[in-house]
């Protein structure tokens, strides 16, 4: 039987704002299914986003929910953790959001291990802008802001996670989509920061200018260039250019999480 | 019982008042002449059952705050000029989104780095107007030590009560001068807490103002699931793009703090009565106003003090009220420029002259210098 995602959409949302062939939407569904497989209920689950397609999310879903501001969800989200650990706190944005305006918050959240689950929804430009660059985007790639192409490196947004302190990191696709249902329950499981960076298309604001016309051939594209951890642990660089790993790329069970942390450190035993 | 009688530095009067309001968050980011207040939250919180946080700069620290409040704690963020340009966006946020929390701003000189360790008062038209957009603003301007207590207890009860930002714009001197206080007893101030829906969960609009203009608010996690955001948004929170009701909401937002000035503006009226002069004064300048006032009046001259512990919403009226009763003129001294004198000039309404007396080379407007112009009015 198909499932039913009723329950956590709110009445009256829908339809979403996402052009059609977004992979935004198969987002959406691995995460509600992930969520469902979690035994949480709606009422101790925050959802916070920044701006852009991806921030849109929250919108949709029948949780405690916050469409903050540009690269600050994770802000918002570190004080709602704060203030009532009980909560399970959700961050979410584009690629834009978490890793060029956002990138410092980025950095110090995973630094800190505070456990709060990222979901970086990563289509390599800005859509919601209209197709300008983003410290994503290939070289090379055209973007409106780009029209040469792009110049600059690319951000590797798992691997900085990881680099930063992030305990538990992940990449997946919006191909991938029982994987990445199974990985975000992972990273919600996890005690601590976690990170799920998931590739997706944007053909509205990427695709079209860049040879990846419809938006099947952006699925087959991110088929066709994953490449699972376990085996790209064993690839050569060149063997790996252009591709990316997927799956689960780091697990760290050991170190302390920062709320409890804390809590030890000032006498504040029981948590409030 | 004996009182509870202390030499207090400005800034940890502050910290003190906000743990009296019941202050349970504070997230900030260093900045001097703010930093003393960081360091008492940080070491006091935990004992009270709060959390403190130093977060990577002031926009993510006034995030933190908005989100700590709307899970229910109420929450203090500390800084001075640069970082309070940067919490700009997210102050806008917190007055479209209506979650009641308090920033401090240490006022110094500017722009930029100005002179970080000497006082300004040149932030007044950025209290009210910094966040891009029409909003609310509510900024309280203590000019003792014993009212950085009292003020800031006051700006966690008027925040809760509008469900909105309040800003307290003290400056270097009385953030850093130390005076005797006596901490009030538990219950002596009135504590003011956010008033909560009585609803049904599924009933509940979380900006409903069919009440009133302060809808009532939920706290993430008890249960009354809603969506929160900077959009421009309906009853119910979620986005809107028809005209009449971002039109009514907007309007909405302003009002419930205008519309309530006898509540929110206090101003203290100093020999006014018989005032032929008078001096409209606010934070440190207040202090150098007083004497003056003092001073001329042994000499016979009857100077008199309206002294702002609101500056925003701007106590129109009150000055109103003496322009109208045909005083010679109205001064204002502050450490700038000339800000609050426009708005003096504006309530005034042409009925008296206002003059403008401006220091910003970093010391403070003397008693003398106040004194001698108002004596030539
Ligand atoms: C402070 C600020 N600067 C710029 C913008 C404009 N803006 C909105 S969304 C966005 C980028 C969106 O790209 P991304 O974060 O990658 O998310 P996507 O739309 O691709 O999901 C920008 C620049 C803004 N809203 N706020
Ligand atoms: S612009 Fe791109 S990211 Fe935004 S909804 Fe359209 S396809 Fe999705």
């Amino acid at each position: 039987m198909a499932y039913d995602y009723a329950k956590f959409i709110r009445p009256g949302r829908l339809p979403h704002i996402w052009c059609p062939g977004c992979g935004y939407g198969i987002i959406m569904k691995s995460m509600l299914r992930a969520i469902d497989s979690t035994g949480w209920s709606k009422d101790e689950i925050v959802l916070a986003s920044g701006i852009g397609c991806a921030s849109r999310l929250p919108g949709y879903v029948d949780f405690n929910t916050i469409h903050t501001t540009h690269g600050r969800s994770l802000g918002f989200a570190t004080g709602i953790k704060l203030a009532n650990p009980a909560l399970k706190v959700i961050a979410m944005g584009g690629d834009g959001d978490m890793s060029a305006i956002g990138g410092n918050h980025f950095i110090h959240a995973c630094r800190r291990n505070i456990d709060i689950t990222v979901l970086v929804f990563n289509n390599y430009i800005y859509g919601m802008t209209g197709g300008q660059y983003s410290p994503t985007t290939p070289m090379g790639a055209k973007a409106t802001t780009a029209p040469y192409g792009m110049i600059e490196p690319s951000f590797d947004i798992a691997r900085l996670a990881v680099a930063a302190g992030a305990t538990f990191v992940g990449r997946t696709t919006s191909y991938h989509a029982v994987p990445m249902e199974k990985l975000i329950l992972q990273a919600l499981n996890h005690k601590g920061l976690s990170v799920v960076e998931i590739m997706a298309g944007c053909p509205t604001g990427y695709g079209r200018r860049n040879g990846q016309k419809a938006a099947s051939d952006m699925l087959i594209w991110e088929k066709e260039h994953a490449v699972p951890y376990e085996k790209a642990k064993n690839m050569t660089e060149a063997e790996m250019a252009g591709k990316f790993a997927i799956g689960v790329i780091y697990k760290d069970e050991s170190r302390p999480e920062y709320v409890e942390s804390y809590d030890r450190a000032v006498g504040l035993s029981k948590r409030g | 019982m004996s009182k509870d009688k202390r030499f207090l530095q400005g800034n940890d009067a502050v910290a003190l008042g906000a743990l009296y309001a019941g202050c349970r968050f504070f997230a900030g980011y260093p900045i001097t002449p703010s930093t003393e207040v960081a360091e008492k939250l940080a070491a006091m919180l935990p004992k009270a059952g709060g959390r403190f946080i130093q977060m990577e700069d002031e926009i993510a620290a006034m995030a933190a705050v908005i989100g700590a409040s709307l899970a229910g704690r109420k929450s203090l963020t500390a800084t001075s000029g640069p970082g309070m340009s940067l919490k700009m966006e997210n102050l806008g946020f917190g007055c479209m989104a209506e979650v009641p929390c308090v920033i401090l701003n240490v006022m110094r000189g500017g722009p930029s780095t100005g002179t970080p360790t000497g006082p300004g008062q040149s932030d007044i038209m950025q209290a009210k107007w910094g966040p891009h957009g029409d909003h609310p603003c509510i900024a309280l301007t203590p000019s003792t030590v014993a009212e950085q207590f009292t003020e800031t207890v006051r700006a966690f009860n008027l925040s809760e009560k509008y469900r909105t930002p309040v800003i307290i714009l003290t400056d270097e001197i009385i953030g850093h001068m130390r005076e005797a206080v006596e901490i009030p007893a538990e219950g002596e101030l009135e504590v003011i807490d956010r008033v909560k829906p009585d609803c049904a969960p599924e009933d509940y609009l979380p900006y409903d103002s069919s009440k009133g203009d302060v809808p009532p608010m939920a706290n993430f996690g008890e249960g009354y699931r809603y969506h929160v955001t900077g959009l421009n948004h309906d009853a119910s929170g979620f986005p809107t793009a028809k005209p009449s009701i971002i039109d009514s909401e907007e309007r909405r937002l302003v009002r419930k703090v205008e519309a309530n000035y006898d509540d929110i503006v206090k101003v203290e009226e100093f020999m006014c009565g018989d005032a032929d002069r008078i001096v409209f004064a606010f934070g440190s300048s207040a202090r150098s106003a007083k004497d003056a006032v003092l001073a001329l009046r042994e000499k016979g001259v009857k100077a008199g003090l309206l002294k702002a512990l609101t500056i925003w919403p701007f106590p129109e009226r009150h000055i109103k009220k003496y322009a109208d009763g045909g005083v010679k003129g109205i001064l204002v001294p502050e450490l700038n420029l000339g800000q609050a004198v426009c708005e003096t000039e504006r309530a005034a309404g042409g009925k008296c002259p206002v003059e403008g007396l401006f220091r910003v080379d970093s010391e403070a407007i003397l008693p003398s210098q106040i004194s001698g112009t108002l004596e030539r009015f």
